[in-house]
């Protein structure tokens, strides 16, 4: 590092990202004034309104001497920014969540009919992408901002870079979900947005990927740590995944619209190529990248196995690529490419269950601290839920279970295992862990609320997942009853009315978990409000000296 | 940048790698035993499963598994085996007309099990899963029928569909009195008030006198001099108390002024004739008759 950046400026980072955002904003200015497509102008409206707010926040930045990049300290302002992204959006697509199954639950009551946008069709995907993309993802871009610069010691490569990662990534979910309310989507689950939103989002990827390869390039350790293998290859992956499944032909320039690139069977694998992966990159492998740092740090402890993480590392990236075709059982896919897909699936489990054993046996020492620490308690939970989740997983994904199974709420049920028990759980440790250390305090505001958040929060995934169980296996069981005439002996509705207590008791489920995370941010609010404590040990900001 | 100094861990006793990132090290722990050969009996299982089953792809075709077993095939066996069960009485609804049908209780019995799950997964959808019906989507449980009750006529308005874009379909069209301007908004106040009065219930005396004869000239066409309505042309009965947009004021001056008709789907190019018999079956019976 030979380069030092002079306070106030004189780098050239700032005035290339203003210049940008201002031809950004002139573009899409003269674009929604040419187009007369309405869903086109919505959107260019937001990238203009997103181009004056964040041009004006830049000029104003420059100006005021903040982008000085003080190759000294780390960066930790961005991951404050994501922690309260992370926390604000969980909440919202929680809540969002909450109301979905309200709406399954009590169809006359949540039924707004002067409100389309408000229709089940249109809040799904904002429930799944708010919970997946909003919060999962900012959950995994602040962690491994923080995680990167400690575990390399380096400050975070590229200048302003981070800040436009985070505040781009932000205007990508914002575009996404009025787009959703407003009725833009391409159909393909977990990759609804339309291709102005998907070229957006692949410009703000390419930037996090150069941050996190540009801090591991310049990092002072001789070794890379294995929890930035797992974010590097979330990163990696979920780029090829995410331009791969959204290759398509524009309906027109000025039109929000496009025509994918495959038809038929051939989008649908690739369709699920890319959602089961999204699973496997996006919820498996960044968020055990996520426990790879927090469950020692927190306890204390070494990693259990340096070999088991490379093994499980390699089989894991390897083998969960070819799963994608276990989502189309019994569909127009040829049975080959099923046998395909339900085997990896099966051999998938014990890579999976390595990260499993690795975090559970770190605590090899120190289990007392389950009982004493609530924050590990959570994320201890959190790997339980993954190790629980992804052995149902390779079981689902045998044709004869499949053959029951599928479509139903069985598959919702252990979506939800593994998005609130271990994505959910896993991130909320590493943030009860992140607010003290990023605001200077000694301790959280209360472990009491952390008791309280986790016992609501564990309750309700239980009662959800119960439920789930349930009304999956019974409505799998309806549907291929036949009576001895040879007919369907229900009919669809029969089985939707069927399951209307196990809806009342997921809702109440959801409802649980979504107060516990109320709680959390309560709790957090509180701390970050504690007097704050000089830290003198490794987690304040300073650069350990250069050997 | 720190040399590679491996240490033993003093609860495990373990030998760490030497590494540390920010206070973590690593233990050099081997892979545990029964990780691995749970890792390779699943390896083998999709082996063994490979072998057996359809797999891998190759230039032309793919590997078709020693066992033989094919989705494709077992399709065309359970379609078959289905048709042995309901043998007789699939075979028998083909070629009985639909009196027949009703006349015999064995046959009727298959035919209303055939119409129960056609009418479940496709009716049920806007006439409500037992056929109540709702706003706009007519009661079927009922003995009041817009377009005729009788078997044939079920059977007609289930081929053809009405207002259904069918050659054949019922076809007729309430004129938008309103929206048109055919009659004013006040006439459209007082046929409201008419028709209130048509269906026993009071209404403003004054307004009905006005509307009589715009009533006489616009609407007994269809409607008749009584407001009895007409099946011929799907004209409901007004003097009952059955009404498919609603029986409030608001709704009667709504229909009037926009003159709705409801649109069925001709099911005659989806489902096969027998099919359809099956259903007219249920419909009736269904309807109390």
């Amino acid at each position: 590092m030979t380069q030092v950046a002079k306070p106030g400026g004189g780098s050239l980072d700032g005035p290339i990202l203003l210049i940008s955002t201002v031809f950004i904003g002139l573009l899409f200015a003269v674009g929604a004034a040419m187009s007369d497509d309405p869903l086109f102008q919505l959107q260019a409206y937001i990238f203009v309104a997103a181009a004056v707010i964040g041009g004006f926040s830049l000029n104003a930045a420059m100006s005021g001497g903040l982008l000085n990049n003080d190759a000294s300290k780390y960066m930790d302002g961005v991951v404050r920014a994501g922690v309260i992204a992370t926390m604000f959006w969980g909440a919202v697509g929680m809540l969002v969540g909450v109301v979905v199954a309200s709406q399954l639950t009590w169809p006359d009551i949540f039924y707004f009919s002067d409100f389309g946008w408000l229709n089940f069709g249109r809040l799904r995907p904002l429930h799944t992408s708010a919970v997946v993309f909003a919060f999962g993802g900012n959950a995994l871009i602040c962690t491994s901002f923080y995680v990167v610069q400690r575990t390399c010691r380096a400050r975070l490569f590229g200048g302003v870079l981070p800040w436009f990662v985070f505040w781009g990534y932000q205007l990508f979910i914002v575009l996404a979900a009025v787009g959703y309310l407003a009725g833009i989507t391409q159909g393909k689950e977990y990759a609804e947005p339309e291709w102005i939103v998907d070229l957006w989002l692949t410009v703000v990827w390419v930037g996090y990927l150069f941050t996190f390869l540009g801090t591991i390039w310049k990092r002072k350790e001789p070794h890379i740590y294995v929890a930035n293998w797992f974010y590097l290859a979330m990163i990696v992956t979920v780029a090829l995944l995410h331009i791969v499944n959204n290759l398509a032909v524009p309906v027109g320039l000025l039109n929000h619209s496009s025509v994918p690139l495959f038809g038929g069977v051939q989008s649908a694998l690739t369709q699920w190529w890319y959602g089961h992966n999204a699973v496997g990159f996006f919820l498996t492998a960044g968020f055990l990248a996520i426990m790879y740092y927090f469950v020692p740090k927190r306890i204390g402890r070494p990693i259990y196995s340096y070999r088991l993480s490379i093994v499980h590392f390699w089989a894991l990236i390897f083998i969960y690529i070819w799963a994608g075709p276990h989502h189309l059982h019994y569909t127009a896919l040829p049975q080959w490419a099923q046998t395909l897909g339900m085997t990896f699936s099966i051999m998938l489990w014990m890579p999976s269950w390595g990260g499993m054993i690795n975090g559970l046996m770190t605590l090899s020492g120190a289990w007392d601290k389950l009982r004493t620490d609530p924050v590990v308690r959570m994320m201890v939970v959190a790997i339980a839920f993954y190790g629980m989740s992804t052995f149902e997983g390779p079981v689902m994904s045998i044709r004869a279970v499949n053959a029951l199974s599928h479509y139903t709420d069985w598959t919702i049920g252990h979506v939800h295992s593994g998005a609130l028990g271990w994505v959910g759980f896993i991130s909320f440790g590493a943030i009860y862990c992140l607010v003290p250390w990023l605001w200077k305090k000694d301790r959280l505001y209360s472990n009491n609320l952390v008791e309280w958040h986790f016992w609501i929060a564990t309750t309700g995934i239980v009662l959800y997942i119960c439920a789930m169980w349930v009304s999956g296996i019974m409505e799998g069981l309806m549907w291929r009853e036949y009576t001895p005439q040879g007919f369907l002996a229900w009919s669809f509705i029969e089985t939707v009315s069927a399951k209307h207590v196990e809806n009342i008791i997921r809702t109440v489920g959801g409802l649980m978990f979504l107060s516990g995370t109320l709680v959390m941010i309560y709790n957090l609010w509180r701390t970050v409000r504690l007097p704050s404590v000089e830290t003198s040990d490794a987690l304040s900001a300073p650069l350990p000296a250069a050997a | 940048m720190t040399d590679t100094v491996r240490e033993k861990d003093e609860h495990s006793g373990v030998e760490t790698t030497g590494h540390e990132w920010d206070g973590i090290r690593e233990l050099d722990n081997p892979l545990p035993r029964w990780w691995l050969w749970v890792f390779y009996a699943c390896i083998a299982f999709s082996i063994g499963y490979w072998v057996l089953m359809p797999s891998w792809p190759g230039v032309s075709g793919y590997t078709r598994g020693l066992l033989g077993q094919s989705d494709r095939a077992a399709v065309g066996k359970a379609l078959s085996d289905l048709a042995t069960v309901r043998g007789a009485g699939a075979a028998k609804l083909k070629t009985a007309s639909l009196a027949q049908i009703e006349s015999d209780p064995e046959l009727q019995a298959y035919a209303l099990q055939v119409g129960a799950s056609i009418f479940g997964d496709n009716c049920a959808t806007c006439h409500g899963a037992g056929g109540g019906g709702s706003k706009g989507y007519a009661n079927l449980r009922d003995d009041v029928w817009l377009w005729g009750g009788t078997l044939e006529d079920i059977q007609q308005t289930l081929t053809y569909g009405i207002r259904s874009g069918d050659d054949q379909a019922r076809m007729s069209q309430m004129p938008a009195f309103g929206r048109d301007g055919l009659l004013q908004p006040a006439q459209v106040a007082d046929m409201t008030e008419y028709v209130v009065a048509l269906s026993g219930r009071k209404a403003a005396a004054a307004a009905v006198t006005r509307a009589t004869p715009v009533f006489a000239e616009q609407c007994v066409s269809c409607h008749g001099p009584a407001g009895k309505g007409m099946q011929s042309v799907g004209a409901p009965d007004l003097t009952d108390s059955d009404w498919l947009f609603g029986s409030d004021r608001a709704s009667i001056s709504s229909q009037i002024h926009n003159g709705r008709g409801g649109v069925m789907p001709a099911w005659g190019n989806r489902f096969s004739p027998e099919t359809i018999k099956a259903l007219a079956v249920y419909v009736h019976a269904n309807s109390g008759q």
